[in-house]
């Protein structure tokens, strides 16, 4: 099994948004994930790091997102830090509720969810760590 | 690939051909210029062509929607034309498909204004 891991330290701006898309993506396609894959783990981490960079950090230039990306032979674990007061995931309204559907807001974790096949996160008052899996299917699998 | 966006008139219809990723940051803020300055101009029939959109997040989808409830409440109608596959997926699996009127014809969603 060949186990391949990069971590980045980056700033809180709309650029570290980009790079961490851009990074899944190039990262997913090394791990052997079909075209449609990695579209969709590049957009669960591109709104992870939204998270992490407008909710969590609040676009503070003293705090860091952290993002860290491990392949093993059958999955892509990727973790997503960010520094703030860690989210509160009673208050994540469901934005397919009729009363949600017209709000301009609210769908990121929902999309992450949807698009990966594990999501684990977890806050805590030095900021949240969001966990997102996707398992290679197919040959790939194998190496 | 940043976003563009271009306005044409047909038949009292605008139609917005908007072209690139509709994002946080730039994307975005382009569309909901783009809506403010047509509502203040007093165009209230606009039509969305997402046909060289080629990605969009959820700020992106938030901006759709906002669009769509600025122009509603002005009295106008918003529509959209020529949706990608990722965008009509992202669209469905948000349930805003249904939202939307979705047309897939320039010529007869410039007729379904009237």
């Amino acid at each position: 099994m060949s186990r391949n891991r990069v971590s980045f330290t980056l700033d809180s701006t709309l650029d570290t948004v980009n790079s961490a898309e851009a990074t899944a993506s190039e990262m997913a396609t090394q791990a052997g994930f079909a075209d449609e894959d990695v579209m969709k783990i590049a957009m669960a981490v591109r709104e992870a790091a939204v998270n992490a960079v407008l909710h969590g950090n609040a676009y503070d230039p003293g705090k860091k997102v952290t993002l860290d990306f491990e392949r093993t032979g059958s999955e892509l674990v990727i973790r997503i830090r960010d520094q703030g007061k860690g989210i509160d995931l009673k208050n994540i309204p469901d934005p397919l509720a009729p009363e949600n559907l017209l709000k301009t807001s609210g769908r990121g974790i929902f999309l992450i969810r949807s698009f990966m096949d594990e999501v684990e996160i977890n806050p805590s008052t030095a900021g949240t760590e969001i966990k997102l899996v996707k398992h290679v299917h197919g040959p790939a699998a194998g190496g | 690939m940043s976003m563009k966006s271009s306005t044409r008139q047909v038949d009292g219809v605008t139609i917005v051909d908007l072209s690139g990723r509709i994002t946080l940051g730039e994307g975005s803020i382009i569309l909901r210029d783009t809506i403010r300055d047509l509502i203040g101009k007093g165009n209230k029939k606009i039509l969305l062509n997402l046909g060289d959109v080629n990605y969009i997040d959820s700020s992106g989808i938030g901006e759709l929607v906002s669009a769509f409830t600025t122009v509603r409440n002005q009295g106008g109608d918003l529509k959209l034309l020529n949706l990608t596959k990722k965008v009509h997926d992202l669209l469905q699996i948000t349930k805003l498909y249904t939202v939307f009127d979705v047309k897939e014809d320039e010529a007869a969603a410039v007729k379904s204004f009237s």
